[in-house]
């Protein structure tokens, strides 16, 4: 037996050739000090660049090819060669991209641990802290948004460290309200947790639905539970234990109380009947139909709702201003490329301040210079409530940035919660473990 | 004319057929198998651990949660369709049926239509307010109401169903071009020896469709172990509490998501063995006189 397991080895030694992963363990990228930095496009010569990138929903794909023919161009000696990929595509596609002989130069990759966390640590990244100086993204860009690409080498700490990339633009996770039913109802938007309990609660008495919500895919009890924590939870712990610093612990009496105010949601009827086999899509759409008076959303949804529902769709902050918020897919240099300081100004030039321009044209909300932008109706809510939120220090980040498998663990731990499965001792017991066994193992 | 010894430059002949086979069958197969003694993340260096993949794979709680999930979907892909389809296709064969080229074609439909899109369609029957508990409102039974694919106790059953659906139409049409070779004396022997419906399928068409029965276990046993469109889409991220999770499913996750290449690898090769195992097992006993 081991003699015929040696020479199925050997043989799969001579088909494959090598270990796994052994093309890629090369050298980690040496930064690029600012000050040898090249900004100017138009000097570097015949360049091709391939770009990886997911921007292909609506708005989305209208301004990154918007600005790529303005960089074409601009600078016809820079060849951009365009790989569009939905976002699940990309994420599966894009280790294999990275690893690759012919590795893309820029490409939008996931700001999680599993995904540039992991890409940092197996040096497949460019630092662009060099980059940042020489193109003066520092300046232009809050530390909010830049710390959600910085990685140390360990690719350990989401927030630390070096810079891997830029984003386009903003998100939130706020609260979009039906301005029609809040009307009817004879109340106001709320501006205090208190005014949103008796909001939730004269919804419900008065027939409508207080919450729209499906959870099939799992995320959205996320967004509830995020923002069940922003009421009881202070900002900075809730960053802390977002990416999973040391020392920190799911076990609090905050987080108790958020995990019950969300039970209480669904024991009050506040959902939808069968929430639990409602698609996320299916809901706001429901919601864009007049079921529902609030529905805890992104702000990747503005575009849609705006169009479905006019001036009836409302978004704000939650009471209390802490808020669940990141950016888009930031754009990262491929630790190969061959044109690093070509495929940083093209990132330069879909991110600054005429890019932003485009951006919200086309009904994104960009990361920058949101307030100089003309919009109106529920955009304009939307881009004041990022305004805000990107420069104070309430923007905290989603929570599958903790540990790699924290976006299964939180997402499938809530759909327990709600479906009682789980008490809140074990829900937060299940999220603790998540955390003390990623610890370990690193 | 000598029975010749098949002259070596035969193997000339399906030398192009196995080169393809070897390249994008076997090769992978074996590279699978290679990957599978490492513990790799899929971007750093491999380490080489053995068989320490396949023994974690025993006390590995997903895993085997997978395998048991996929133990009930091969009730709803194989058992039920070859049986359904047993009973169908014996009375479609004993009446005519005016337009029964109709009715193949459209028992054998779900076989066509990819599955992605099958199981968008049973999503919106098994949505909360979709056809399914209409139904079951409008014939009085509200107490059996509830959200199908979101309740760990009805997701992995609402999603075998759809197995059930898609599989029997292919049993179905495989049984009726077998009965179809059955002699009709056969049929009027059992009816002379004053035998009734049971007794001529127990004695005619069940001996007669061994084959048939083989080739339909086989090809559903096999959609059964390798089913992942219909659960990735109709319950994202393995169900409600991780009630709908396959070996595909965990082979996937493994390999793009949480970076263990070398696990996800093992399953493959674990799946693998077991299809081949099953459908072994299926050959030996109904393609004896094949």
């Amino acid at each position: 037996m081991r003699g015929f397991a040696a020479s199925l080895a050997a043989l799969s030694l001579v088909l494959a050739g090598c270990v796994p992963g052994s093309g890629s363990s090369g050298q980690r990228p040496a930064e690029r000090p600012a000050g040898e930095v090249r900004t100017d496009p138009a000097t570097m010569g015949e360049v091709t660049l391939t770009v990886w990138d997911q921007e292909v929903r609506g708005g989305q794909e209208k301004q990154i090819t918007a600005l790529n023919d303005a960089f074409q161009r601009k600078f016809p000696n820079i060849r951009i060669k365009r790989v569009a990929r939905s976002f699940d595509d990309l994420r599966s596609t894009v280790k294999l991209g990275l690893t690759g002989a012919d590795a893309p130069d820029v490409v939008q990759v996931n700001n999680g641990k599993q995904d540039m966390g992991s890409f940092v640590k197996a040096g497949l990244l460019q630092p662009l802290d060099g980059y940042a100086t020489a193109h003066k993204w520092t300046e232009r860009m809050p530390d909010s948004v830049l710390r959600l690409a910085k990685y140390p080498d360990s690719g350990a700490v989401l927030g630390e460290g070096k810079l891997y990339g830029v984003a386009q633009t903003g998100e939130l996770v706020g609260l979009y309200y039906n301005k029609e039913k809040l009307a009817k109802l004879g109340i106001q938007a709320p501006r205090t947790w208190e005014e949103f309990d008796a909001a939730l609660a004269t919804a419900k008495r008065a027939g409508e639905l207080p919450i729209q919500f499906g959870n099939l895919e799992k995320s959205s009890g996320t967004y509830l539970f995020s923002l069940a924590m922003h009421r009881y939870g202070k900002a900075e712990e809730e960053t802390r234990l977002a990416t999973g610093r040391d020392g920190v612990t799911w076990n609090t009496d905050a987080n108790k109380q958020a995990a019950r105010l969300v039970l209480s949601w669904a024991d009050n009827g506040y959902f939808p009947q069968g929430f639990a086999g409602i698609k996320g899509d299916d809901s706001w759409a429901a919601f864009a139909r007049g079921e529902g008076v609030f529905h805890v959303s992104g702000t990747w949804l503005s575009a849609d709702l705006q169009a479905a529902m006019g001036d009836k769709a409302g978004f704000q902050l939650p009471p209390g201003q802490t808020v669940t918020g990141g950016t888009g897919l930031p754009f990262a240099v491929s630790g190969r490329s061959k044109n690093p300081d070509a495929a940083a100004a093209y990132i330069d030039f879909i991110t600054n301040s005429a890019a932003m321009k485009v951006l919200a044209d086309n009904g994104n909300l960009p990361a920058t210079e949101a307030d100089k932008q003309a919009v109106s109706g529920l955009n304009k809510d939307v881009f004041a409530a990022w305004q805000t939120a990107s420069r104070s220090a309430q923007m905290v980040p989603y929570l599958d940035y903790a540990t790699v498998t924290a976006y299964d663990v939180v997402t499938g731990a809530t759909e327990q919660l709600l479906a009682k499965q789980l008490s809140v001792e074990q829900f937060l017991t299940v999220l603790q473990d998540d955390l003390d066994k990623n610890r370990g193992g690193r | 004319m000598a029975a010749a010894e098949p002259r070596r430059v035969g193997y000339l002949y399906i030398l192009p057929a196995f080169l393809v086979y070897g390249l994008f069958l076997l090769f992978p197969l074996l590279h699978s198998g290679w990957i599978s003694l490492f513990s790799w993340d899929g971007l750093t260096l491999g380490t080489f651990v053995g068989l320490d993949n396949y023994a974690a794979l025993a006390a590995d709680v997903g895993f085997l949660s997978a395998f048991g999930h996929v133990a009930v979907l091969l009730v709803f892909f194989a058992v039920l369709p070859v049986s359904i389809g047993l009973v169908l296709a014996t009375a479609l064969s004993r009446t005519r049926i005016r337009g029964m080229a109709f009715f193949r074609t459209a028992l054998f439909l779900p076989q066509v239509v990819a599955m992605v899109v099958v199981a968008i369609a049973w999503q919106r029957i098994f949505a909360p307010d979709g056809a399914l508990n209409d139904l079951l409102r409008f014939v009085g039974l509200d107490g059996l109401v509830t959200a199908w694919l979101g309740d760990s106790g009805t997701a992995l059953i609402a999603v075998g169903l759809v197995g059930t659906w898609v599989q029997t139409g292919l049993a179905v049409v495989l049984f009726l071009g077998g009965i179809g070779k059955i002699s009709t004396e056969l049929f009027d022997a059992v009816r002379l020896d004053g035998g009734g419906v049971a007794r001529e399928f127990r004695t005619v068409v069940l001996p007669a469709l061994r084959a048939e029965i083989g080739v339909a276990l086989t090809l559903t046993v096999i959609a059964a172990l390798r089913t992942f469109d219909l659960v990735y889409v109709m319950t994202p991220q393995g169900g409600p509490g991780g009630s709908t999770t396959v070996p595909s499913y965990e082979i996937y996750h493994r390999a793009f998501h949480s970076g263990q290449v070398g696990s996800a690898a093992a399953i493959g090769i674990t799946l693998t063995a077991l299809a081949f195992l099953i459908t072994f097992g299926i050959t030996k006993v109904t393609g004896r006189d094949r």
